[in-house]
């Protein structure tokens, strides 16, 4: 009597505990492929952000290829929502099960990686590739070795509703902050709001002062201080001034510090997909956003125009400098080597050609340069491939927790909190904890 | 080990005890406990395992990587100390999400008790279409929390509909930058979480006045009080306990917000409506300062635990103390 229920108690004891140790080390088993890959066959793992058409089939056929070229090689895609793949690579990182074919944003984050040893160095095996792509990859650089290529890289600029300019009587768009802020009075005086900003999300209000410092500070003053981040030289001052002047013009969006920048029907850049005001400061990514926003699919349109951000008074920096940024494959530390020939591929002619053509992006591979099919993104390219130097987004370069903390010293300025000093104060404290 | 005993299953009572009768039970005592305790065993395991790998375990990581300046990548080998406790509370955003929390606490109490209690005395009146009304109430409630939010969030942006409508009947004078103001969010947080929680407080005193017996409220009829006089004398003085462990669960509530908060003003302007939660989750995942952020959230649990603690001590204790009072009352 006494022994069929013990041993029922604990043989239901052992399968609740069974279940729950399943439970919690569920899925664990994959990407243990493919360590040891001399002939034998191989996966490579490749998560990217492309989940939409026409990028999701365009990659999915340039695998495809690949793997037709190369027998043995199999090729695991998983196509993320943007956040969502920021989201699964933090994690991924923090245990070690990276993806072998991966993107990385650059900068300190990089950096990150590279101290962490999670990332592959590029310099010597894919060095072909390295060529290919130019001075593009400089933002993918730590201390002199390559370990990622980008194969898009952006720049920030103003997108503009030209009808609306029109109806504010403004001819030709603002070359210096003189001329902007006059374009902002005429905006305002034809009862147009001028400028959205999606300051309740930093970054998009942090990119002005990023802008000021580029337009303010020689190149070498602003590389320097990249690396050094010390930001004692007086034009990172300057450039907090200009955008304390420009925030007392009130060029902005009603109730912009609580504004998002790209989610939703409320978002800097809804509001400007929608005719609601003049302009927005963005990067080459605002016409596909605009796109997603508007029920029509088109964005702005026609209306779609661009416009360098104007030179400032006095400033020792080049005024044709561009601040941009992009994305760059990388492989995992320990990726099989074919992720770099891989990677390799897809910086080739062919591949970076078929990019440009759906309008992906601005390729960095120059054979691409001519093919791109979107007017607005191919005269970007031209901006970008005619500047001195593009200067990654500061917080990017700067990694995230120097780049939070500058982004929210400048989000406070935007909210009257915060002085030029203050700014510069918030980057050097967070740097010396860092 | 005779009190679960006593608990065990109506038959094993019955044949432990005609055992005792019989004389030689003592074996049958042996042998029951140990059954007794696999069965305690068997149905505490599940729920004792899912406390230790998802509570104990992250609390005492959270202690330890708190100790550490650690960006979540690699190995944890910058040992810090204390440090971490030192900026967070040296530093004025957290100081200010701790402000934030304890004024969310306090209006919540203010704002909502009184609210609540009235709704409440009022719904338990007959009156027609009460049911109707206690599901009107109640039905912020169960909305989730998110959901609610981003309704929230639309119904609130300049121009939107709560301006329209506030225009629409003259009040367009009040209209503000309901999110965007530094000055105003913190209270038009308040406004949506009082309204998210208060069908909680009504629900609860509801359930509260079902306890109060029938007979007191026709004794005191009986005896000339007004509807007035019986709610303050009688209702509501037995409604205390309830009332204590509505506060009680409000105050956590309130200290631990985060969702509604996250998803209106993710903290801003300018870090106006951060609470010690959005902090924490800001600094470690945003900017992966995951050391600092644990140190954070190491302060959120001594604090809620603190106020806990002390609210049991000095709060929810006399009640029990005063049971017996009340018990002679009824």
């Amino acid at each position: 009597m006494k022994h069929p229920t013990r041993m029922a108690s604990a043989v239901a004891l052992g399968a609740s505990i069974a279940l729950l140790a399943a439970a919690c080390s569920g899925g664990s088993d994959e990407g243990s492929t493919g360590e040891a890959s001399e002939g034998a066959d191989v996966t490579l793992t490749w998560w990217h952000n492309s989940n939409n058409e026409p990028g999701r089939g365009f990659y999915e056929q340039a695998a495809a290829d690949y793997e037709a070229d190369h027998p043995g090689v199999t090729i695991e895609i998983q196509a993320l929502q943007h956040e969502d793949m920021l989201t699964k690579l933090d994690a991924a990182f923090q245990t070690g099960d990276t993806p072998d074919v991966y993107m990385e944003r650059g900068g300190g984050e990089l950096a990150d990686h590279v101290e962490a040893e999670l990332t592959m160095d590029l310099t010597d095996v894919a060095a072909d590739a390295v060529e290919t792509v130019g001075g593009s990859v400089a933002g993918w650089q730590v201390d002199g070795r390559t370990y990622a290529l980008p194969f898009s890289v952006g720049v920030v600029g103003f997108w503009y509703n030209t009808e609306l300019f029109e109806q504010a009587g403004i001819t030709e768009a603002p070359t210096t902050m003189d001329e902007f802020d006059d374009a902002v009075s005429a905006l305002r005086d034809a009862g147009i709001a001028p400028v959205s900003v999606g300051a309740g999300d930093l970054w998009p209000a942090a990119h002005f002062w990023y802008y000021f410092a580029v337009r303010q500070c020689a190149q070498d003053v602003l590389s320097e201080a990249v690396t050094s981040l010390d930001f004692s030289d007086e034009c990172f001052l300057r450039a907090g001034e200009d955008l304390e002047h420009l925030i007392g013009t009130e060029p902005f969006n009603e109730g912009f510090l609580a504004t998002p920048a790209q989610s939703g029907p409320t978002s800097a850049s809804a509001l400007l997909a929608t005719g609601q005001v003049a302009m927005e400061l963005a990067g080459h990514w605002e016409p596909g956003v605009m796109q997603g926003l508007t029920e029509d699919q088109l964005g702005l349109g026609e209306n779609t125009g661009w416009f360098p951000f104007p030179q400032v008074d006095g400033g020792e920096g080049d005024p044709a400098a561009t601040l941009g940024g992009g994305d760059a494959w990388a492989c995992s530390a320990d990726a099989p080597p074919e992720c770099v020939d891989f990677i390799s591929y897809l910086l080739s002619d062919d591949v970076q050609i078929g990019f440009a053509e759906n309008s992906m992006g601005l390729p960095t591979n120059q054979a691409a340069s001519g093919s791109v099919a979107d007017p607005a993104l191919a005269d970007l390219l031209t901006v970008r491939d005619s500047a001195p130097y593009v200067q990654l987004y500061l917080d990017t370069a700067f990694g995230e927790n120097v780049g939070g903390a500058m982004n929210d010293a400048i989000g406070l300025m935007f909210a009257g909190d915060a002085s030029p000093q203050d700014i510069v104060d918030a980057i050097q404290s967070a740097a010396g904890t860092a | 080990m005779t009190a679960v005993t006593d608990h065990g299953p109506a038959a094993d009572r019955a044949r432990a005890r005609s055992a005792a009768a019989r004389g030689p039970g003592s074996r049958r005592r042996l042998r029951t406990p140990w059954r007794t305790r696999l069965e305690i065993l068997f149905f505490v395991t599940p729920a004792l395992v899912l406390f230790a790998v998802f509570l104990v375990v992250p609390v005492v990581q959270a202690g330890r990587y708190s100790l550490y300046d650690w960006n979540g990548l690699g190995p944890m080998d910058d040992f810090v100390g204390l440090a971490n406790y030192a900026s967070a509370l040296g530093n004025e955003v957290f100081r200010g999400a701790v402000g934030h929390n304890l004024t969310i606490v306090v209006l919540s109490i203010l704002i909502q008790l009184p609210l609540g209690l009235g709704i409440a005395l009022l719904l338990n009146r007959e009156i027609r279409g009460r049911t109707a009304l206690r599901v009107i109430i109640f039905v912020p409630y169960v909305l989730a929390e998110v959901v609610a939010s981003v309704v929230w969030f639309m119904l609130l942006q300049p121009n939107g509909a709560i301006d329209a409508l506030l225009e629409s009947i003259g009040l367009g004078g009040v209209v503000q930058l309901w999110l965007g103001d530094p000055d105003v969010a913190l209270y038009t947080v308040m406004v949506v979480l009082t309204w998210k929680y208060l069908g909680l407080a009504v629900i609860l005193m509801l359930a509260g006045l079902q306890g109060v017996p029938e007979e007191l409220y026709e004794a005191a009829q009986i005896d000339g009080a007004s509807w007035w006089q019986v709610q303050r004398r009688i209702a509501v003085p037995l409604l205390s306990p309830t009332i204590r462990t509505w506060v009680f669960l409000s105050m956590i509530g309130s200290l631990q917000q985060f969702d509604m908060v996250w998803i209106l003003t993710a903290g801003g302007p300018a870090n106006s409506t951060t609470t010690m939660a959005t902090y924490l989750i800001s600094q470690g995942t945003d900017r992966s300062l995951y050391g600092y952020a644990s140190a954070v959230a190491v302060l959120l649990f001594g604090i809620s635990f603190v106020l806990a603690a002390l609210y049991q001590t000095f709060v929810l204790r006399p009640r029990s103390e005063r049971r017996p009072e009340t018990e002679v009352g009824r």
